[in-house]
Formats: C-alpha cells, sequence, structure tokens
C-alpha cells in the first residue's frame, strides 16, 4: 500500500454499465474512492496493478447471505463469511436475519452491527426478519427495523404463512419503504420434501417439493405486494412458472424484483441422484426446462439479480444420511466463476449484462449507492482473469463450511484482486 | 463377463449383463442348499456385518443364511434409529465396522440413499438389504430369478406390481430389474399410492385390479402397511382388500397359471387371500428358498471384486 492510499489499475477492460463503460481504461483510486476513469492515467507514488487483459467490474453486491453470527459461529462467522466473499470478488452482501437470535428487533439488529462493525472484511447490509423469532406469528416493529438501518425484512428460510400478516407486513414496508424479501414456499404442498417432485423423486424415493409449492407462493405475495404498494423481492426463483408469474406482474408495472442463484441456473436435478446432500438445497434443483427458462429470464430481464443464497452447513450436518442434512450450499466463492462459465461463456448475458445482475441490479434494489465505478463513488471493484480455469476444491474455500454444488467442477474466471473502500482486500495468492 | 462392483445399491444402475451375471450365479449356487452338507467355502475366512436400521428378520436371517452357507462369519446389529439420531453418524458407525476388518456390510436402512452414502464413504462392500422407499435389490433379483425358474424367461412377461407403490423399495427395484430384462411391468394401486411420474420409469400405471391382472403372466403382491405413513390419506384395509385384494376370483379371471408372489410377510386378509396365498399359483415360500442363493451370489461377486479391483461403483454410474 502507497503512503497516500493510491492504486492505479492500469489497461483492464472496464465494465461498468451504470454507465455505460466497457473500454480498456485505467482507473485511480485515492482514499478509498474511485477519482478516474479514463485513458493513460498515471498518478506518483501510486500501488500499480496492471491488469491488462483483465477485466474490472465493480465490486458483487450479493443480496441473499446467511453469516450464521450471531448463534452458528460453527458454521460461519461474519469475519470468515466476508473473507470469502472478498475472494469471490463480492464487496458488499446483505446478511440474512434468520440467526440465533433472529434480527427481529432493535437489540439483535444492534448485536449484529457491532460484530460487523469489529470484523466484518468487507460491506455487509442487514435485513431484519418479518416476524419475531421468525416463527410467522406475530409482526417485529419493522418501523423500529427501519430506523435502527435494517435495509430489508424477510423471513428468507421460511414463508410467512399466514396470508393476513403477509399482507400486514407489506404495508407497513409499504409505509416505511423498506424491500421485502420474501421465500416463497407453501409448506402445505411440500411436507418434508427434500428434491424437485416428480420423478426424482419417485426414483430416489424421496419426498417431493413440488413447483406449485413455490410458484402458487409466489403468485400470492405478488398480488399482497399490489394490494400494499409495497416493493417485493423475490428470492431464489428456480422454476419456469414462478419466472412466467414475475414477467406479468412486471408487465403490470407491480414493483417486483427476483433473484436466481448460479446453482439454480447450473445444475439440474440429475445432479442429486447420488444422494449427495451438497446438492440438497431449498428450493430444491429443478429441471431442465427450468434451468432454460431461469437463463431466459436472466436474458429477458425478468429476473433483475444473481445472489448466491450461501448458507454454510457444517460437515456434520451434511455427512449423514441425505433426508437428515440440512438443506443448502455455499456460493460466495464460486458466484462470479458460476455466473462466467454458465451465462458469460454461453452467450446468455454479455459482460456489461452480467455486471448489472450481479453488481448493479442488487445495489439499486437494496438502495445502497454501488455497483458502480463512476468516480466519486466508494471504490469497491474486482479484477477477474475471465478465461483463467479453475477446480472448484474444498480445501481452497475461504468459508468456514465445504457445502459447496460445485466442489470438483471446473469453472472459468478467477479473481486476481478485490478492492474494497479503495485498499486491496483480496490478492490471489 | 466378470463382476466389478463392490458393492450392490441399486438395480437402477446394473446393467442387463450384471443382473443376468447374478442370476446366473445365483443358479450355480442354489443346489448348495439342497446339499446335505450345505455349506461351501467360498468366503470361508470373511466377516459379514448385517446392520439393520430397521427392524427386519426375513431379510437378516435370509443374508445370514446366505453368508453361513458361504462359510463366512457372520455378525449381526441391530440399532434402532432412535439410538442413531443421538449417537454416531452413519458413516463413523461403517469405519468403525471397516476397522474389525469385516469384509462385507450388509445394510437395511430407513432413510433412502443410506447404502449409497455408507458405500461412497468405505472401502469394503456394501450390500443394500433396503433403503427406505428407495430400492430393495436383492428382493427384485430373487423374484426375478423365481420367476425365470418358473416361467423360464423374463423377456417378454406381463408382470404385474400390485399395493404401496409410493413406499415400496421392492416395487422400484422390481420395475428397474424388469424392465431391463424386457419384461413389461404394470403398477396397480389406489391413486395416492402411486408416485408421481412413476409412468416415466417405464410402467404402465392402473388403478384397476382386473387390468392389472388381465394377461398378466406374474403378479407382485406387496405387503400393505397401513400404520407407516402418517401424512397419506391411506385406504381402510378391508376396503382395501375388496377393491386390490388377491383373491381366488380374481385368480380365476386371469391367466390359468399366473405367478402369485409376495415378499413377506404376507398379511392375510388384507392384500391377499389365504386361498391364494396357500394356492397353487403361489411361489411365496420358493422366493424364500430363492433368496438364499441369489444373496450367496451377491455376497460372493461383491467379496470378489472387492478384492480384485479398485472401481466403485458409484463413479461407473
Amino acid at each position: 500500500m502507497s503512503k497516500n492510499n493510491k492504486i492505479l489499475i492500469k489497461g483492464g477492460r472496464v465494465i461498468d454499465p451504470a454507465n455505460k463503460l466497457d473500454a480498456i481504461a485505467d482507473i485511480l483510486i485515492e482514499n478509498g474512492k474511485i477519482t478516474e476513469v479514463g485513458k493513460a492515467l498515471s498518478a506518483e507514488g501510486a500501488k500499480k496493478i496492471d491488469a491488462e487483459g483483465q477485466i474490472v467490474i465493480p465490486g458483487i453486491v450479493d443480496m441473499h447471505v446467511h453469516l450464521r453470527e450471531p448463534g452458528r459461529e460453527d458454521k460461519e462467522t461474519v469475519a470468515s463469511g466476508t473473507r470469502a466473499a472478498l475472494k469471490g470478488g463480492v464487496t458488499s452482501l446483505l446478511a440474512m436475519p434468520n440467526t440465533l437470535p433472529a434480527i427481529d428487533s432493535q437489540q439483535n439488529y444492534r448485536l449484529l452491527k457491532s460484530i460487523i462493525e469489529e470484523t466484518a472484511q468487507a460491506n455487509v447490509v442487514i435485513a431484519g426478519s418479518i416476524t419475531r423469532g421468525r416463527l410467522g406469528r406475530e409482526l417485529t416493529d419493522i418501523a423500529q427495523l427501519k430506523s435502527s438501518g435494517a435495509i430489508a425484512i424477510s423471513d428468507d428460510g421460511s414463508s410467512v404463512e399466514s396470508e393476513a400478516l403477509m399482507l400486514e407486513a407489506l404495508k407497513q414496508a409499504a409505509k416505511e419503504n423498506l424491500l421485502v424479501i420474501a421465500h416463497c414456499e407453501d409448506k402445505k404442498l411440500c411436507a418434508n420434501g427434500v428434491v424437485n417432485a416428480g420423478l426424482t423423486a419417485t426414483r430416489m424415493g424421496l419426498r417431493g417439493i413440488s413447483r406449485e409449492s413455490e410458484y402458487k407462493r409466489v403468485e400470492r405475495d405478488i398480488a399482497l405486494a399490489e394490494q400494499a404498494g409495497a416493493r417485493l423481492h423475490i428470492a431464489h426463483v428456480s422454476c419456469a412458472e414462478s419466472v412466467e408469474i414475475i414477467a406479468k406482474a412486471k408487465k403490470k408495472g407491480i414493483k417486483v424484483t427476483c433473484e436466481v442463484t448460479p446453482h439454480h441456473f447450473t445444475l439440474d436435478e440429475s445432479a442429486v441422484l447420488g444422494y449427495d446432500s451438497n446438492m440438497k438445497m431449498n428450493p430444491p434443483l429443478r429441471g431442465k426446462d427450468d434451468i432454460a427458462a431461469l437463463r431466459q429470464g436472466l436474458a429477458n430481464g425478468t429476473i433483475d439479480a444473481i445472489a448466491s443464497d450461501h448458507a454454510p452447513h457444517t460437515e456434520n450436518e451434511k455427512a449423514i444420511e441425505f433426508e437428515r442434512a440440512e438443506f443448502g450450499v455455499v456460493g460466495l466463492e464460486t458466484e462470479l466463476a458460476a455466473a462466467i462459465s454458465e451465462l458469460s461463456e454461453k452467450k446468455i448475458l454479455d459482460w456489461p449484462e452480467l455486471v448489472r445482475k450481479i453488481s448493479f441490479n442488487p445495489a439499486k434494489i437494496l438502495g445502497i449507492a454501488k455497483g458502480s465505478l463512476q468516480a466519486g463513488n466508494d471504490a469497491d471493484l474486482v479484477v477477474v482473469s475471465a478465461d483463467k480455469e479453475w477446480i472448484v476444491d474444498r480445501s481452497g474455500l475461504f468459508s468456514k463450511s465445504r457445502n459447496c454444488a460445485f466442489l470438483g467442477k471446473q469453472l472459468k474466471g478467477v479473481v486476481e484482486y478485490t478492492i474494497y473502500a479503495g485498499k486491496i482486500a483480496y490478492q490471489r495468492g | 463377463m466378470s463382476w466389478t462392483r463392490k458393492d450392490l445399491l441399486a438395480l437402477e444402475e446394473l446393467s442387463k449383463e450384471e443382473i443376468e451375471f447374478i442370476l446366473s450365479t445365483a443358479e450355480s449356487f442354489k443346489e448348495v442348499s439342497t446339499r446335505e452338507i450345505k455349506k461351501v467355502p467360498a468366503l470361508r475366512g470373511k466377516t459379514v456385518v448385517n446392520l439393520f436400521y430397521e427392524p427386519s428378520t426375513r431379510t437378516r436371517v435370509s443374508f445370514e443364511v446366505a453368508a453361513k452357507r458361504l462359510s463366512a462369519d457372520v455378525i449381526n446389529i441391530a440399532s434402532e434409529t432412535s439410538s442413531v439420531k443421538k449417537g454416531e453418524t452413519l458413516i463413523d458407525t461403517g469405519k468403525n465396522i471397516q476397522s474389525l476388518k469385516a469384509d462385507i456390510i450388509v445394510m437395511r436402512h430407513n432413510y433412502s440413499g443410506a447404502a449409497a452414502i455408507l458405500a461412497r464413504n468405505l472401502d469394503i462392500s456394501v450390500v443394500n438389504a433396503g433403503d427406505g422407499w428407495h430400492e430393495h435389490p436383492t428382493q427384485a433379483l430373487l423374484d426375478i430369478f423365481t420367476l425365470k425358474e418358473k416361467l423360464g424367461r423374463i423377456e417378454g412377461l406381463n408382470v404385474a406390481i400390485v399395493g404401496d407403490i409410493a413406499h415400496s423399495r421392492v416395487a422400484r427395484s422390481n420395475i428397474w430389474g424388469l424392465n431391463k430384462l424386457g419384461a413389461k411391468v404394470t403398477v396397480c394401486a389406489p391413486p395416492m399410492l402411486i408416485p408421481e411420474a412413476i409412468e416415466r420409469m417405464g410402467v404402465r400405471v392402473t388403478e384397476k385390479i382386473e387390468e392389472a391382472l388381465e394377461n398378466a403372466d406374474a403378479v407382485n403382491v406387496l405387503r400393505m402397511q397401513f400404520e407407516r405413513d402418517e401424512e397419506t390419506a391411506f385406504p381402510q384395509q378391508l376396503e382395501y382388500f375388496k377393491d386390490y385384494g388377491i383373491t381366488q376370483e380374481r385368480l380365476d379371471r386371469a391367466k390359468k397359471d399366473i405367478i402369485v408372489m409376495h415378499p413377506g410377510p404376507i398379511n392375510r386378509g388384507i392384500e391377499i387371500s389365504s386361498e391364494v396365498a396357500d394356492g397353487g399359483n403361489s411361489v411365496i415360500l420358493e422366493q424364500v428358498t430363492n433368496g438364499i442363493a441369489v444373496r450367496m451370489a451377491v455376497l460372493f461377486l461383491v467379496a470378489q471384486a472387492s478384492g480384485k479391483t479398485e472401481s466403485d461403483s458409484n463413479e461407473q454410474k
């Protein structure tokens, strides 16, 4: 690090859809901010990063992360999760509130906030829960969560079963101009399910999680959000019907956005046939048709964002019988590479669109001033070797947990540097 | 052909040739049980551990007899699921058994996929003696062996499987095995007991028992376990017998020599009448006898493969 905190990134392909920029350019960073983007920049005493042949993008904004702290520090902590984030090029993330205790009060918000202030290596913003203890019975003090600093509310991990309660939550959120993130799953339609309903569940002798259990709830929550005039974001969309329903709602002008995870747009249900619990997540891996619909939804703008749903679990919770194993996979360290391998390489999204989905749009949805490389902005950015291939190896992961769906897979795209708040926060070793 | 799998986990992953190889090996072992001294030294010095997480007498005893007729040492471990939940993990239990220098674990488990998970984590052989609703490969092999013995072939046969298809590992293994060998399978049950998309496993589906039995060369009658699933609406016992029970009257309208099979234990008067169970079409007790030969073949083959080859059946999928 130079004395005056200057970094000059030279000669990379700079992609910044917010400013319609996709060109070879230099970026100058001073005191935590981007000060200039342009050709042939020079700066006395700056630390130089040669980015020739590499791609420079705004830091990834991952709007769906389970950091597990407080309460399950054996799975992940704010420190370990944000270190993993930086390795994956993620400089901002939304921490989901299903911790122990849940982030369902000002007090618990402050508890998490203080941990973040002390230990976070990247920018962490917080979602509060919709209901107390995420039990679906009683609303949290939504106004107070907002004034504490929560930038969204969500009972992620569960859906709010009661329609009346969800409507009330959406009304209050609308009043506070607070984003509501919905985990859409009607438990009545998928009791004890563990894999995609249909042939896969039947072959494996397991209970299924039907598409209906997701899209019927997507339908309900969109209708309620429309009625309440609230901003609704649908988490981890997994099936074709959900994409279609959201597309229709958007056409109607309803304020709804949605995200997809890399595992859902990459892996189909056949990956689960060997009872590998690293392929067990909720929603489950779906069919090839669903993957096609998700990709199409990304391409045509129905799907706004890519988010990891990073859900760390210990070995003890995964290396057991499939039905008993926890749902969820880690994803912070693989999301960019998965997106490059599956979307950019396969011409689903060009680079500017990819950056829009993984960085600019999620920042916009969350209402945080991130996701673009404009002079004056926080210097959060990533230098990527887009063509470099690597094999996902459990020992290489920075996360405390190793439950990754991409273990052993070859991916394209390696993060060379992650610059967070104007400092080199991660450099490939 | 030569057998290369250290484990037998599921018929879904076997080729037609592999299934036929097990059946022909079983044929040669069947004679052993008719000798005055019912023992061959094929697995002398080998240790077989029966690891049963679910109560089972029939399958465990069958494996035990099979192993003993091959001169293996047999150890039985019965573990209630409740204690497993508190204590040792499946993989740890397996590794402990491996460290005792056992050669084969025969496992019955209430969770689907348990045998696959165990096999993936051990070097010694794992034989699936039934995992959840998934598969019960040796049961299907003995059913097919019995059918072939009776009718001389499998190819082209019409086989009906009647009963709780949704929760039946016997049904799934039979469907894979029979399909691979060229039989035509019909499954028959009340709608709530037919799992989604089963027709895509290559079977005909009917709710009508008359349709299932029409033209059937054999019917495999599944045990109805009314106590089993608290979530699914189950038919009433008497109603089930009325609509689906295999009775002499129904057999009289089917092919004259229709073979009646049942994996046991039978519920007389619930899924099958006593008259049929004890009647001339029934091969239920012959199935029990054939189970020994089939399990001898399986134990023998996996033991050989695990000695000779490093190939892992999981990687061949």
